[in-house]
């Protein structure tokens, strides 16, 4: 028995995007050269970026892509602030790393100063304290980066909020969570850049893409031949890409709402049997597959090797360079204490979720959590 | 059985978890986190707490074909073995953070939190036998007497040796690496680990500096006469001739030794190497790896206080609360906190704290 419940950390690639990769990959010729293989390769990879831009609500020639969704967050931390010449960013305290280490290092190396808007209990960023900081801050704030929706507890940020209190001053979105599982519009949003990220949409690992508002300028991460708007530069992933928009265009199609209520099936189940259990998080204002639990007197360690020895993938968030489990930093922020975020598991569901799998691990669950308590340090 | 496999990253313990599966156990490898921050390399020969071992411990479980995970241990290890081994110098002995750490981590929280998850026992790449004899479980000697690690294991009681699996003590070191290179474990020419693996530099002297501070105090004769200055109490140890910086030469010319060390007056006594004599050794805290000698008793056997000391023959007895083992010949430069360990012949029949020597 084997079920994966860590879509969060990646998507299983789906099929249409393996067909796209593995008859791309044959294809001769790089995308920036001007003889017709070249051109042929170039089609293939404007076609793929017009498609996720449609998907994604943007145009295509604002989608710059990226080798990861890390590249992306990077790109767009580091390209605004250089660019601006302003001092201050703004984020959530629930960022990815991929987000705060970045800003981290701008403010280690570069004097950058770093704002961090708190969440509630439920996961959802203080719009009063962003209100508060960009009232007061204005016209020295390079850039306001909040994520779409969280990694670890799902939770939906309100963006269309974030961007009208910020009153013109950029804003990016980190949306690799979200796109493709909640409707997801660049333009709608009215943010300046949103984060894409190809494997966790069931594309291929290695490939992403910024999404930069049309006429807006950023200063580069990586220089060389400007392929990408002169913002990006590298030879294009060119079957990255293209696979990348063919397992787009699969998941926008699916339906999730699906999923959504196996989530909430499964919440019922395990809230019914272990009645100490506790969601983190909201059951509605959430992205369809991701529910995070703490699970009082319990390691999460210990959970996580009990459950995989059942075949059961799950995450305990984030853990170190090293692999030691740390506090979640989502969960801290949210008002757990540091022994509730140690005893906290996300389970993340996908397309390929079924309800008997969930059965299988509330049952699974009966037998594990008692010996997990045992295992309990304290 | 269901077996945790200790990884340090290290060439033994990666042999030792291949043998347990290899014999029939289901084994996951767990690698131990010790540290709360990690070192993200090696500095020399060390060989554990870094990110690079746990990164190694994890490819030997890959090329064994066994699940891994990493346990975070550090708070244990901090309580357990680290602020141990700092009281124990501010309180003028010498601890053996290993034996520390093998009571208190490796076979205590490590093994009592595989059992709870349903585990039978602990493997680990220690170099030690252990025998199902008329005595039941017993410690023995490591067949190669260069890597014997049966002293720092003599602070396993019955309960904790029972679910104690040491699968390399029937083999020589040199065995361990051909076997690991024929096993496809690239960890094969890692070299030892040596040292205190909490402290990084191996500058144990140092270490105890920065945390304890390195107050100047004197240093003086048996008499209590003043011979010079020391740099911290800490940095000396029993038996220490070099380094002094004693500039006053001793009555007949010959050299001085640490005698004691006195952290309450931080002064370092020092006098003649014959000081240094120890016939009588007591210790508290006595662990028995076996049956419970008679008490009160006398037996012949062997004491060693060194890892890799010789053993020296004795007549050792105990009154429950302490092992006194009486030498027959003197040994030099024994500090309390040292480890005391008695065997006879080859089996470890327990340890004890060295409280006072005489």
């Amino acid at each position: 028995m084997s079920i994966y419940l860590d879509h969060a950390a990646t998507v299983p690639m789906v099929e249409p995007a393996i067909r796209a990769l593995t008859e791309s990959l044959g294809a001769v010729g790089n995308a920036s050269s001007l003889h017709t293989d070249g051109r042929s390769v170039r089609k293939s990879v404007e076609e793929a970026r017009e498609h996720i831009a449609e998907l994604a609500g943007s145009a295509g020639s604002e989608i710059i892509f990226t080798a990861s969704g890390t590249e992306a967050n990077n790109l767009a931390i580091k390209g605004f602030y250089w660019k601006s010449g302003k001092k201050v960013i703004v984020t959530s305290a629930i960022e990815h790393a991929a987000t705060m280490d970045p800003v981290q290092w701008l403010v280690e190396h570069e004097g950058a100063e770093w704002i961090s808007i708190g969440v509630n209990s439920q996961g959802c960023i203080d719009l009063d304290q962003l209100k508060a900081v960009v009232n007061s801050r204005k016209a020295e704030i390079a850039l306001i980066s909040i994520m779409h929706s969280n990694n670890e507890v799902g939770v939906l940020q309100p963006i269309v909020e974030v961007v009208t209190i910020a009153d013109g001053i950029p804003v990016h979105t980190d949306a690799s969570q979200s796109f493709g599982k909640v409707p997801f519009s660049f333009s709608d949003l009215g943010v300046t850049a949103a984060t894409l990220s190809g494997h966790k949409v069931g594309g291929p690992l290695g490939v992403g893409a910024l999404i930069v508002k049309r006429g807006i300028d950023i200063t580069p991460v990586l220089h060389g031949g400007g392929q990408e708007r002169d913002i990006r530069s590298g030879t294009l992933n060119a079957p990255g890409a293209i696979s990348f928009a063919a397992a787009a265009k699969f998941m926008c199609h699916q339906k999730y709402d699906g999923v959504a209520t196996l989530r909430k099936t499964f919440w019922e189940s395990i809230h019914r049997n272990f009645e100490d259990v506790t969601l983190n998080g909201s059951i509605d204002n959430s992205l369809p597959g991701i529910l995070n639990l703490t699970f009082p007197g319990v390691d999460n360690e210990s959970l996580l090797v009990l459950l995989d020895m059942e075949g059961i993938s799950v995450s305990t968030g984030s853990a170190c360079s090293a692999g030691v489990h740390r506090p979640s930093h989502v969960l801290i922020a949210m008002g757990l204490t540091e022994k509730q975020a140690m005893s906290s598991l996300r389970f993340s569901l996908g397309l390929s979720t079924t309800q008997s799998q969930l059965e299988d691990v509330v049952k699974a669950l009966t037998t594990v959590l008692p010996r997990a308590r045992a295992a309990y340090k304290g | 059985m269901k077996l945790i496999a200790a990884m340090s990253g290290g060439v033994d313990s990666a042999v030792a978890a291949a043998r347990a599966v290899e014999a029939g156990h289901e084994v996951i490898g767990v690698h131990l986190a010790l540290s709360s921050n990690p070192q993200k390399y090696r500095s020399g020969a060390r060989g554990c707490c870094t990110v690079e071992d746990s990164h190694d411990a994890r490819r030997a479980a890959d090329v064994i074909g066994i699940p891994f995970y990493i346990w975070d241990m550090a708070e244990e290890f901090h309580e357990g073995v680290v602020e141990n081994f700092m009281s124990e110098y501010a309180e003028g002995r010498t601890p053996n953070p290993c034996l520390r750490c093998n009571e208190k981590i490796k076979f205590a929280a490590v093994l009592d939190r595989a059992q709870a998850l349903g585990f039978d026992g602990v493997v680990t790449g220690h170099y030690a036998q252990m025998r199902e004899t008329e005595l039941g479980r017993t410690i023995h000697r490591a067949v190669d007497p260069a890597k014997d690690q049966s002293y720092v294991l003599a602070v396993l009681n019955i309960d904790q040796l029972a679910g104690a699996h040491f699968p390399l003590g029937d083999t020589i070191k040199d065995e361990v690496r051909l076997e690991a290179e024929r096993r496809g474990l690239f960890v094969a020419n890692k070299p030892d680990s040596h040292d205190i693996c909490f402290v990084p530099s191996g500058d144990n002297a140092g270490w105890l500096r920065d945390r304890l501070g390195s107050e100047v105090g004197p240093i003086v004769d048996a008499d209590g006469t003043k011979l010079g200055e020391h740099k911290g109490a800490y940095t000396y140890t029993i038996g220490q001739r070099r380094g002094l910086g004693l500039t006053v030469p001793g009555a007949g010319g010959e050299p001085r030794y640490v005698l004691k060390i006195e952290p309450k007056t931080n002064t370092v006594v020092v006098g003649t190497h014959e000081a240094l004599a120890v016939s009588l050794i007591i210790g508290d805290r006595p662990i028995w790896c076996g049956p419970i000698p008679q008490g009160n008793t006398e037996y012949r056997g062997f004491a060693q206080v060194r890892a890799h000391g010789a053993p020296a023959a004795c007549t050792y007895s105990h009154n429950g609360s302490e092992i006194t083992a009486q030498l027959d010949e003197p040994i030099f430069g024994l500090a309390a906190g040292q480890g005391l360990v008695i065997y006879d012949g080859d089996r470890v029949v327990g340890s004890a704290t060295v409280a006072r020597t005489e």
